[in-house]
Parts: C-alpha cells; sequence; structure tokens
C-alpha cells in the first residue's frame, strides 16, 4: 500500500510539512511534547473538559489522577483525537504536538494516531495471532514492505517484556494469553510502530497486582524512549512510577500540576491534598 | 394457625396452588415446543413415504405389509437423466433439469445478495453515523416483510420487460449485429500456424446467436436478480447484527493504531464477526433454494439445462407449484413425483443447514 503521506515520522498532516514552531525551553526540563491550551471537550451540551493548559515533557512520565467523571480519561482522548469517534463531541482550544495544533483542519487524524500509540483500560488484543497483533500496527501503516517485520515484532515484545514469554509460540492466539500478557500485548502493539507519545488509560485497572506491578517496571522503562501520559485512578501508583502529575477535579477542571514529589508531599492547593489524603473523590 | 406456618418457608395453600400451575405451564410450553419437532418429522415421514410410492410403486406401509417391489422410477433416471417431463406422453423423470433450475437460480441470486447485502451491513455498521442507520435499517427490514408475491409481481411487471429486454434489446442484439458485421467484413477462414481457423465464419454464427435473443415472459436472468434482491435484507440484516457485537474496545485498539476505516472493516470487524456474517450467507442461500412464489413468476415454467440468462427455466418449487395446482390424478407416478422432488428439496435445505452449524462451531468466539 502506498501512502500519500510524504514521511509519516515527521509529517502528520496529509499534505505539506509544517515547519516546526520556534520554541525556546523557559525551563531545564525537557521539551514539552505536547501543550494543551485551553482546550475543553463537550458531549453534546454537557462540558467533560474545562479549559485545561498544560505542558507534558518529552520522554517522562506524565500522571492524570482525579475522580471518577473528572475528564481523565477525555483528556487523554482528546490528545490522539479518538474523542472523534464520539458522536456530538466537540473541542475548543488547541492542542500543540510539535508546534502543531492537531486539531487544525488540515490534520488527519489517521496520520496523527501513527505517532501517538494508546493502551487502553481493558487488554483489548485482537482476535488474531501475537505475531499479527504487534505486526497490525505497521502493516495498516503499509510500513511493512521497509522493515524486517520479525525483528520489529521481536523488538517491541522485548520492550513490553513479553518476548520470553511468549518467544515459541508466535503464532498462538493472543486471547490464549493471561491479562496481564495481554496488556503487555497491546503495549507491544502500541510501541512497535515507534510511536513518539504512548497514551495509557489505567492500564493495569483490570490486572492483578503481581501484573500491575509488572507492568509499572515496564511504563517506567518505557519513558526512557517515550513521552508516556498515564491516567490512573491509583494514586499509590502515580506517585511510583510518573515524573509530573496533574489532579483534575470534578467538572473537568484541571486542578494542579507539578513534579509528582511536590503534588503528594505539598500540594498546593487545598482541595487537591483533600483528594490525595482520601477525603473526598 | 399451626407452628409450621410460622416457619415461613413450608409454603400455604396460594403457593402450591401457584406451584401447580407452574407445573401446567411447564406442560404447555413443552406442547408447543413439541409441536413444532412433530410437525418437523411428520413433513418428513410424509414426503418419504409418498416418495418411495413414486420410486417403487408402493408405500412404506405396503412395502412393511409385503407388497411386491414395483419399480416405477429408478434412482438412475431420476438422478442421472437430463429430461424432466413427468406428464408427457412419453414421460422422462431427470431431475437434474429443475436441480439445475433451483441451482442457477440460487447461485446466480447469492452473486447479487452476498456482495450487497454485506457491503450494506458494513456500511450500516461501520461507516454510516447513527441517525443514518437508524433510519435506513428499519427500510432494509420492510424490505425483508414484503410479500414475495410482491416480488413476483415486480419481476412480470419490470424486472423482465424493462430490464432484462432492455439488456437484450439495447446491449446483446446490438453487439450481435456488430460482431456479425465484423464476420461479413474478414475471410471467412483464416490460415495460421498452417491449420484453418474460421474466425469470420465463427463470428457470423455468434453474431447471429446473439441477434436471436428476445425475452419473453420468463427468464433465468430475471429470476435470479429478483430472487437476489429479496435475500439482500437476510444478509445485510443479520451481517450488521453480526458486526455490531463485535466489541468496540477491538475498533478503538485499531483507530488508535492509524488504521483506517478500510482498515478496521475488513480486517477486524469482518473476521471477528465471520461466524454471523457465513451464517446470514447460508440462510439467504436457504431462502433462494426454496423460494417459490417470485421465482416461478420470474423465472418460468420450462424445465431447461441452460447458460443463456434469456431463457426460461424452471426451479424445483415452480415444478411443485405447476404439479400441484391438480392436472394429475392423486396417486399416479406424475402425481408422485411432487413428494420425489419436495424430498430432494428438504434435504437440499437440510444441508444448508448443517453447513451453517458446521460454520458456526468453525467460527464461533472469534472474540472472547
Amino acid at each position: 500500500m502506498k501512502r500519500t503521506e510524504a514521511n509519516p515520522m515527521t509529517d502528520l498532516t496529509s499534505q505539506t510539512s509544517q515547519p516546526d514552531a520556534e520554541r525556546t525551553p523557559t525551563r531545564t526540563d525537557p521539551d514539552p511534547a505536547l501543550i494543551a491550551d485551553d482546550l475543553s471537550v463537550y458531549y453534546g451540551e454537557e462540558q467533560a473538559l474545562g479549559g485545561v493548559s498544560m505542558e507534558i515533557p518529552e520522554r517522562r512520565v506524565t500522571a492524570i489522577i482525579g475522580p471518577s467523571g473528572c475528564g481523565k480519561s477525555t483528556f487523554l482522548r482528546s490528545i490522539n483525537r479518538m474523542n472523534d469517534r464520539v458522536p456530538g463531541c466537540r473541542v475548543t482550544g488547541r492542542l500543540d504536538f510539535h508546534g502543531k495544533n492537531v486539531y487544525d483542519a488540515n490534520v488527519d487524524p489517521v496520520a496523527l494516531r501513527r505517532r501517538i500509540g494508546q493502551v487502553f483500560q481493558a487488554p483489548n488484543p485482537f482476535p488474531k495471532s501475537i505475531y499479527d497483533n504487534v505486526a497490525y500496527g505497521l502493516r495498516v501503516q503499509g510500513r511493512d514492505d521497509e522493515v524486517d517485520m520479525d525483528a520489529e515484532v521481536e523488538r517491541a515484545l522485548r520492550g513490553s517484556a513479553l518476548w520470553e514469554e511468549v518467544e515459541g509460540q508466535l503464532d498462538a492466539s493472543g486471547l490464549e494469553l493471561s491479562g496481564g500478557q495481554q496488556q503487555r500485548l497491546c503495549i507491544a502493539r502500541a510501541i512497535a510502530p515507534d510511536p513518539e507519545v504512548l497514551l495509557m488509560d489505567e492500564p493495569t485497572s483490570a490486572l492483578d497486582p503481581v501484573a500491575e506491578a509488572k507492568i509499572e517496571d515496564l511504563i517506567t522503562e518505557l519513558a526512557e524512549e517515550y513521552t508516556v501520559v498515564i491516567v490512573t485512578h491509583n494514586m499509590q501508583q502515580a506517585a511510583r512510577i510518573s515524573d509530573q502529575t496533574a489532579v483534575f477535579l470534578t467538572g473537568g477542571e484541571l486542578v494542579e500540576i507539578d513534579d509528582t514529589d511536590r503534588v503528594f508531599s505539598n500540594p498546593a492547593d487545598q482541595r487537591v491534598e483533600d483528594y490525595i489524603t482520601g477525603k473526598f473523590g | 394457625m399451626s407452628g409450621d406456618s410460622k416457619a415461613g418457608f413450608i409454603g400455604d395453600e396460594k403457593l402450591s396452588a401457584d406451584r401447580r400451575i407452574d407445573r401446567w405451564i411447564r406442560r404447555v410450553f413443552f406442547g408447543c415446543a413439541a409441536l413444532t419437532i412433530v410437525t418437523t418429522v411428520a413433513i418428513f415421514l410424509v414426503l418419504f413415504d409418498n416418495a418411495a410410492n413414486y420410486f417403487f410403486g408402493a408405500r412404506i406401509t405396503e412395502l412393511l405389509a409385503g407388497a411386491t417391489l414395483d419399480r416405477q422410477v429408478s434412482f438412475t433416471e431420476f438422478f442421472t437423466g437430463t429430461r424432466w417431463a413427468p406428464s408427457h406422453a412419453y414421460p422422462s423423470h431427470g431431475v437434474l433439469q429443475i436441480v439445475w433450475g433451483t441451482t442457477v437460480i440460487t447461485v446466480g441470486a447469492a452473486f447479487i445478495s452476498i456482495p450487497v447485502g454485506t457491503a450494506t451491513a458494513l456500511y450500516l455498521a461501520e461507516y454510516a453515523d447513527p441517525s443514518t442507520r437508524n433510519r435506513l435499517k428499519p427500510i432494509l427490514e420492510l424490505l425483508a416483510g414484503i410479500p414475495t408475491i410482491v416480488y413476483g409481481f415486480f419481476a412480470v411487471s419490470f424486472v423482465t420487460p424493462v430490464f432484462v429486454d432492455g439488456i437484450a434489446t439495447y446491449i446483446v442484439r446490438p453487439i450481435g449485429r456488430a460482431v456479425h458485421w465484423i464476420g461479413t467484413a474478414l475471410p471467412s477462414t483464416v490460415g495460421v500456424a498452417g491449420s484453418e481457423v474460421a474466425i469470420g465464419a465463427t463470428l457470423i454464427g455468434a453474431g447471429e446467436a446473439m441477434m436471436a435473443q428476445y425475452v419473453g415472459r420468463y427468464s433465468m436472468l430475471a429470476g435470479i436478480i429478483v430472487v437476489g434482491i429479496m435475500t439482500i435484507p437476510m444478509v445485510s440484516s443479520i451481517s450488521e447484527d453480526a458486526m455490531q457485537a463485535v466489541p468496540d474496545d477491538l475498533r478503538d485498539g485499531a483507530y488508535a493504531l492509524g488504521a483506517t476505516k478500510m482498515d478496521v472493516s475488513l480486517g477486524i470487524v469482518i473476521p471477528a464477526a465471520a461466524s454471523g456474517i457465513l451464517a446470514s450467507y447460508v440462510l439467504a442461500v436457504s431462502r433462494a433454494i426454496g423460494e417459490t412464489m417470485a421465482v416461478t413468476l420470474a423465472a418460468g415454467f420450462n424445465a431447461n439445462i441452460t447458460f443463456n440468462p434469456f431463457e426460461e427455466i424452471m426451479t424445483m418449487t415452480a415444478y411443485m407449484v405447476s404439479m400441484a395446482r391438480g392436472e394429475a390424478a392423486v396417486g399416479t407416478v406424475e402425481y408422485q413425483s411432487l413428494f420425489a422432488v419436495g424430498l430432494v428439496l428438504f434435504l437440499l435445505t437440510l444441508l444448508m443447514n448443517v453447513v451453517n452449524d458446521l460454520l458456526k462451531r468453525r467460527f464461533q468466539e472469534a472474540y472472547r
């Protein structure tokens, strides 16, 4: 399959490449991979995300925590425009990825998603073999002729710490794996096309504690290569694995964002302190 | 008030009456279920008994009572003969001629209903927005509810005179004239590599054959079109249900990897919904095999093994309609042929049911 994009790795519009906006780093932290600017999301009349402005640094783990219905998943899904699939969903404000607003008219969400991978709450391997699950992204992106597929599949499975467990049975169905293995297969599937950003929507909430610990270790490793944004309802998890934590509260409002240590040890906002100490939410 | 009633779980008059009703209701429901089974078995026995009479000249009961075998129609003649004319002055019992009619209509109709129905289902399940789907689906289901005789009128009043005749008049015969003209312009035979090849003569012959295509009241093509259209809603409706049942998780997973709608439809949804989609195909084919009214009015009554879509052919069901109209006396061989054909039809649809079951088992639970 021939793709029309000149180079899917540097261009997320379907037409010509846009020059990266000039950016001067304002702090010693790494460059932000994503910048949300007054980003709001509405489902019909209802506002699910209220004017969020935040920066997500490159190759760091950013955790998003908050009570149920606070819009944390909505925020995640607005990054790779998966919200486009929801009928009646409307987005205002900006979300810049490489200085380009992903909600600009000439951005193709399909091209965007090829650079921003996602792992979902419940493991959702395709009813295909382990190999075909991992190879799926490269295949639909038309890159299966350019690369050594066997090597790429192995690299992705090693990257998700699953290779040793499935090495001899790549032809077995992905559905035959345990829940934790399935979720690592989904991570392998997401990293196989080598995205820049990895979005994770409560990736361990459907798993047992052992599988959860494995995935947490994995996320820390993944942050060496990828920008990770993880939504979690588990505050200990956020504290364990993230560099930066954003706290959303009811109404889709971003209340606090800071280094994880500071958010948990010395939150600036009283409501965040209440939430973290379990007084509500 | 006895001490027993205080325990609360002994039950009382009212409860035991309810329980009695419960047992009766169970019997009534079982009776309803049994009715369908008994009916099926009875139909099979009647078909079998009468078919035995057709082949052996005696019913099963008579044979069991010691009647002598009096072969009327041999299996060889029935299953290998190619002329079906039980009522003719010189009768012939080659069922293949009407099996061909049913087969060609069924296969031809499948070439219409399967692609169109599957594409419709994919459109509704994957491409259409919900409001469009909610408006379109009832219309499709309405199409499935139209009485088949109406489809028959549709064939007689539109498909044959306008569509099929149009193809013959404006496409086939003009092409025939052109081919004929080219044939006359070329030398009758040409020597190619040492042997004579009859180019001109062949073209003239083909042209004349095409020019001779006229459509009467009935045609194979009209039958195929009408049955094909009739069975589209079965394919689309059942396939769409199967596609809707594919968990959205799988679609999300694929879209998040940068898959297009077509990637998701063909690579994820269709494989995951394969068992339901195949079931819809089998149902549509079964329906086409058993279809009677529309196909009789569209394709006609002339038993004929032909590939020419403009010719009249007869299906098994059309034969049964014409025979059951009552020209033959009950008990005669030609009357009994009705049951032999019915038995073949029954076995064909039974075969489709078995195929359906096998497919279901093979493709079941593609997801979870």
